[in-house]
């Protein structure tokens, strides 16, 4: 597997909690699960996907995970057209 | 020596990390289990209303103009019985830095975190407030870091909670992004201890006053244009602090005869900490799922006492289907040229409602908007919301189902929200203190407490006991 060198931008994930550990009053879907987290930040020494990894944070903090994504980006979007949005308050109107 | 970091090691230290991250000695307040010198504490803050508007000036908070609705009040009087039909007024709290009126709640905790010498502040929030810290810690010249709650366990986030997380980094937070939980609480305990930073939580006095402008800023505006005061002002309610706020300045400007409605999404039938349910709710707050048990147990929160206590103002609930705002959102873009995001327009669609009932000559204030776009769109939640497998028609309102089916109303006259019973509200209150500490121990003063927590009186009071 290649290697993602240092300096970059690069997301983490941790476990905080594994599914035994999870608060007592969490429901039962929620508790079958393990409690991640993600963060991203900058990556201090060369390593691979799903390996440990370090990281320096925006604020400069350093932070240790699994690198989980290389130069994570958001790609949220106004979504696919909605239809039934579209006539509300127009002068027109669905045929 | 290294800290046990297990979860219940963590939360037996919750009251040692909150004094050192606060600054707060909420001993200093509580009288009894059940009962605190609420005045008192808001007081201790130590900042006049006018400092607080300085403070936020500062800052890019505050001023926010103040939108007569005329189109849409034109299109409730046409469907509103003859004389009827209140002028609705919006305040567009899109204009604070960040978005949303969260910025005021954030400003006077950035200002005190910078005044006491704290190097950063953190929050624990998946909403507007996230964004409102990181943009005030960043005026600041703080450090920041939100812990938010993002993703199911499938790793697919909720594209309104997306966008929130991506406007935090924007302005150089570190950001959390957490599976669904309560256990973010527990994340938070752990990032004080680990950087002394600033607690901004959402429910400390400082948070909650800072929302007084947001009440003496509408008054004096319907004062200015319309010389008189708001017959109502609409709020949207989740943890207590926006209805609590706006109520407190409304006051202070002495306006006391304007009534207080809240309003909520309702959402009843999802559990908030579900995994399954967490990506099939297209409202991330102003919902019920937060609303009524903060509503009916304000402490539950992140601080030893709550600041934000919404039935100690609240005069009506309304509630509202997620169709009837999306509607009302894509009807304010329509006729008023002006797109804000759903979430803040909640309050727009109980004001819609309300407003058929009320006289032509009273006016309706709906005191916030928030931004909108990528992500934090009906149209981005909608389309999510199908690709999630929930049902979108139009139709009846009053055939949603959350979770499973939104109705998009046909016309506007479908646009009617539903009241939540107050006494309910308040028994359930009262109910919960009976939890907390038995009845047969509430003493005169713990009695006054609860009645004034729930603006009413002893002999109410007394009376609820009875049937309780």
């Amino acid at each position: 597997m290649s290697t993602v060198p240092a300096g970059t931008w690069v997301e983490i994930s941790r476990v905080i909690l594994e599914p035994g550990q999870r608060a007592p009053n969490v429901p039962e879907d929620t508790a079958r699960t393990p409690y991640v987290m993600r963060v991203s930040g900058w990556l201090l020494a060369p390593a691979a996907l799903g390996q440990p990894a370090r990281v320096r944070t925006l604020i400069g903090r350093e932070l240790e995970g699994t690198l989980q994504t290389v130069e994570p980006s958001y790609t949220h979007s106004f979504g696919h057209v909605v239809p039934e949005l579209l006539d509300i308050g127009t002068h027109g109107g669905r045929p | 020596m290294k800290r046990d970091t297990s979860y219940a090691a963590v939360m037996a230290r919750k009251n040692e990390i909150m004094k050192a991250s606060l600054g707060i000695d909420y001993d200093r307040y509580v009288t009894s289990p059940i009962a605190f010198d609420y005045e008192r504490m808001m007081r201790d803050t130590g900042y006049t209303i006018d400092e607080i508007a300085r403070i936020q000036r500062e800052t890019k908070v505050g001023d926010t103009p103040l939108f007569e609705l005329t189109r849409l009040t034109e299109e409730v009087r046409k469907i509103s019985p003859p004389g009827k039909g209140a002028t609705i007024l919006l305040k567009d709290e899109a204009a604070n830095a960040s978005g949303s009126f969260k910025a005021r709640r954030a400003s006077i905790s950035a200002y005190e975190a910078k005044q006491r010498g704290y190097a950063g502040m953190v929050a624990a929030t998946s909403g507007n407030y996230g964004a409102a810290v990181a943009s005030q810690a960043a005026m600041r010249g703080l450090k920041c870091i939100i812990l938010q709650e993002v993703y199911d366990s499938q790793g697919i986030g909720q594209p309104e909670i997306v966008e929130k997380g991506r406007k935090c980094e924007a302005f150089g937070a570190e950001v959390h992004k957490l599976t669904v939980g309560p256990e973010l609480f527990y994340c938070l305990l752990l990032t004080l201890e680990e950087t002394l930073f600033f607690n901004a939580s959402l429910y400390t006095p400082f948070g909650i006053r800072g929302i007084e402008t947001l009440g003496t800023e509408i008054a004096t505006q319907v004062r200015a244009r319309y010389h008189r005061d708001p017959d109502v002002v609409v709020i949207t309610h989740a943890g207590g602090g926006n209805l609590t706020g706006t109520a407190r300045g409304l006051l202070e400007a002495g306006a006391r005869q304007t009534r207080i409605v809240a309003c909520s999404v309702d959402l009843t039938g999802l559990h908030m900490a579900s995994d399954r349910d967490f990506n099939r709710k297209s409202f991330t707050t102003g919902h019920t799922g937060f609303g009524v048990p903060f509503a009916t147990w304000p402490d539950r929160v992140d601080v030893p006492r709550n600041a934000a206590r919404s039935l100690r103002y609240m005069d009506d609930y309304l509630l509202v289907t997620q169709g009837e705002v999306f509607f009302i959102t894509e009807l304010l873009a329509k006729l008023e040229g002006i797109e804000r995001g759903p979430a803040g327009n909640t309050s727009l669609t109980a004001a819609v409602a309300l407003a058929r009932t009320l006289p032509r000559d009273q006016i309706v204030v709906v005191q916030e908007t928030e931004y909108t776009g990528a992500g934090k769109h009906h149209n981005a939640q909608l389309s999510f919301a199908r690709q999630m497998g929930i049902e979108v028609r139009r139709g009846d309102p009053r055939d949603n189902v959350p979770g499973q089916t939104i109705v998009i109303p046909e016309r506007l006259d479908q646009v009617t929200g539903k009241e939540q019973s107050m006494d309910k509200l308040r028994l359930s209150y009262l109910k919960n203190a009976a939890k907390a500490w038995p009845v047969k121990k509430w003493t005169d003063a713990d009695k006054a407490f609860l009645a004034a927590d729930v603006k009413k009186d002893v002999a109410w009071l007394e009376a609820a006991l009875r049937d309780l």
